[in-house]
């Protein structure tokens, strides 16, 4: 480990991996801060300038800067303007907002700082820990084993997209992994469904699908109603200090959250959202008599577990990002999709064979959480002003990037027809309110779960693999479990308020 | 019917349109050779098209109730009036004009142009302020795409560079 801490603090440390980190966080502060526009979009636009820089280290480095940045402007238009850019750092506004009009936006900003920063160092430990052996281990899988090992990842994304909802989060997943068909595959040197179109014969672009789910919404979203961008009065921000007795409170709220969150974070499908909500519940259950009325109502605690929480499990989701190359979240299917664009394939493999990568992006972890904290923060009275730039410069501006980014990927104006006709059928979809992180999983994971099947049907001459590797077929029972039982849960609960008389 | 079992009945025609194509149109393509071959390309497919011909179907007949604490959507479609689906409308609009001038009329005068418009769209009236800052945001993004990045982006109209 000791070897690998060298090769990562070698590549992080060049002044050029420094400045990656630097205008990484920077950027996603900057634009984590409009309200409305999530890490998603924020990574999504940043992937063709990453891709361009063609050193896959570098590009992860830039796109985890731009990741941390954004959840931590996210937490700053949380706090000052209620108006939480992410699902994440919704528990945040829950206290930092009520803190934020009693005068004390300085104290609770830096609270979410420190929270934030420690939450994401205690989680990089852990990931260094954890990750290791997590790879060793998959490094004994065959191709049968991952293709059902994908199968329970899409199981569990779809399994944690709560009650009511399965059902929609499996046909998502579905329609990503029927896009991900579209095109020439790797095994076979046939298109299939292209309809005869050229365009279509590479497949769809995998940013222009991330630009047309995550960023077209949320800035026709914005179009459509104003009171989501509603600017309010920032007001003045000072005094950013807090005192001994405030720190005392909160250390061991951010000892427990750094570690819980980095474990729900590991989680696929359950991310920083479901840490950050949980965290604040947990708190709040073990707080004092006292403390508890406070929640709700500018808790120091209550800021700093959701905080904390959803730091860690942002390190954490790249638990099985970087061991078995599974995405859990949307934004680390978001990062995958760049890693294959740059030849690069995570994976147990990528410890042995580009250790350099993985050790960079581990330390620039580090590097990007003490950024945050030390550049960002006495910063922020300065970047907050961003949030009073117009909506009638700032949509026009999304629009024109969302389009930029997907037509120099692939330098072709059908491309950007795609971009719009896709981003339309998005926002109605997510006017539904279909999720929409699990379609994009789907596609990325589409083409390896389809190459491993077809490789284990070849190896095995047929269907075999399922009932000849014991392992395969666990994991399939358990991704059928994980989509079957919340379901059945949910019925057998509805049928019991029925007879109550409900 | 509700929305969402609407985009289930989408769905629903799209996945019987793709299992159609991929259980009775792709395999008379495959050669012979191929054809010995435990896996065709079109196995994934037809296991795909059928799964979710399933799921939709569920979505559709309404099987799984949504949970009584659903939390509200991030908007109401219900209130669709109440939005300015106009501008919306428009600037959804305006991107596709702009996928279509974006070649013949070069980078410059397509961004300058759509910035400019759609902002107009969307209620900006200080053309003094507005037109400037755009002009010079197309020619500093021009400027990174192209020699920073190294992206080759056609900056001037087709009848300027003869061709």
């Amino acid at each position: 480990m000791l070897e690998g801490l060298l090769i990562g603090l070698q590549t992080a440390l060049s002044l050029k991996m420094l400045g990656m980190v630097i205008g990484g966080c920077l950027i996603g502060t900057f634009i984590g801060m409009l309200p409305g526009l999530g890490p998603m979009s924020i990574i999504a636009i940043m992937i063709p300038v990453a891709i361009t820089l063609g050193d896959p280290s570098a590009a992860l480095i830039l796109l985890a800067g731009v990741y941390y940045g954004a959840i931590f402007g996210g937490s700053t238009s949380s706090i000052l303007l209620n108006a939480p850019g992410v699902a994440g750092t919704v528990a945040t506004s829950f206290d930092g907002y009520p803190m934020a009009r009693a005068g004390q936006a300085g104290k609770a900003l830096t609270i979410a700082a420190i929270a934030s920063f420690s939450g994401g160092t205690i989680g990089a430990v852990l990931l260094m820990i954890f990750a290791p052996a997590l790879s060793s281990v998959a490094l004994l899988f065959h191709s049968a084993e991952y293709f059902a090992l994908m199968v329970v990842g899409l199981g569990a994304i779809a399994a944690f997209a709560g009650s009511g909802n399965v059902a929609k989060a499996t046909l998502m997943t579905l329609l990503g992994l029927i896009m991900a068909t579209v095109g020439e595959g790797a095994l076979f040197n046939m298109p299939r469904f292209t309809m005869g179109l050229m365009d279509l014969q590479s497949g769809f672009s995998f940013i222009t699908l991330a630009m047309a789910i995550f960023a077209l919404p949320e800035a026709i979203f914005l179009v459509l109603n104003p009171m989501r961008s509603s600017q309010g009065d920032s007001g003045k921000i000072e005094n950013l200090r807090i005192n001994r007795d405030e720190a005392r409170a909160i250390a061991p709220v951010i000892g427990r959250q750094s570690i819980q969150g980095f474990f729900i974070g590991v989680l696929p499908g359950a991310g920083a959202t479901i840490a950050s909500f949980l965290g604040y519940a947990v708190e709040r259950n073990i707080a004092s008599e006292k403390e508890q009325k406070e929640f709700g109502h500018g808790s120091i605690k209550g800021l700093a577990a959701p905080e904390t929480a959803n730091n860690a499990a942002c390190t954490g989701s790249f638990v099985p990002l970087l061991t078995l190359g599974i995405p859990g979240s949307g934004t680390t299917a978001i990062l995958l999709g760049a890693l294959i664009a740059l030849n690069v394939n995570p994976g147990p493999r990528l410890m042995t064979d580009e250790p350099q990568i993985f050790w960079s992006v581990i330390i620039s972890m580090y590097i990007g959480n003490l950024v945050l904290l030390i550049l960002n923060l006495p910063l922020i009275p300065y970047i907050a002003k961003i949030l009073a730039i117009p909506r009638n410069y700032l949509i026009p501006f999304i629009l024109f990037f969302t389009l930029m980014g997907s037509y120099i990927g692939q330098n072709n104006a059908t491309e950007l027809l795609i971009l719009v006709g896709l981003g339309v059928f998005a926002t109605v979809l997510r006017f539904a309110n279909y999720p929409l992180a699990p379609l994009l999983i789907g596609f990325i994971l589409g083409r390896m779960l389809e190459d491993n099947f077809s490789r284990s049907m070849q190896l095995y001459d047929g269907i075999n693999f399922i009932l000849e590797r014991p392992m395969t077929l666990g994991l399939l029972i358990l991704a059928a479990a994980l989509i079957i039982v919340p379901s059945l849960r949910a019925r057998r609960a509805r049928r019991a308020k029925v007879i109550q008389g409900d | 019917m509700a929305l969402d079992r609407w985009i289930a009945l989408i769905i629903l025609v799209i996945s019987i349109v793709y299992g159609y194509a991929a259980y009775f149109t792709m395999d008379q393509l495959l050669p012979p050779f191929m054809q010995r071959n435990p896996v065709w390309p079109s196995t994934f497919p037809k296991i795909l098209s059928v799964l979710a011909i399933v799921t939709s179907l569920i979505i559709l007949l309404g099987l799984e109730k949504p949970a009584a604490d659903a939390k509200e959507p991030d908007i109401d479609y219900r209130r669709l009036g109440d939005y300015n689906i106009g501008q919306a409308a428009l600037l959804v609009a305006m991107m596709v004009v702009y996928a279509l001038t974006l070649r013949p009329l070069g980078f410059f005068i397509a961004t300058i142009g759509f910035l400019t418009l759609s902002a107009a769209i969307l209620g900006e009236r200080k053309f003094h302020i507005l037109i400037p800052i755009t002009t010079v945001a197309a020619f500093v993004i021009w400027y990174l795409v192209e020699q920073v990045l190294g992206i080759f982006l056609r900056p001037l109209p087709t009848f300027m560079i003869g061709g």
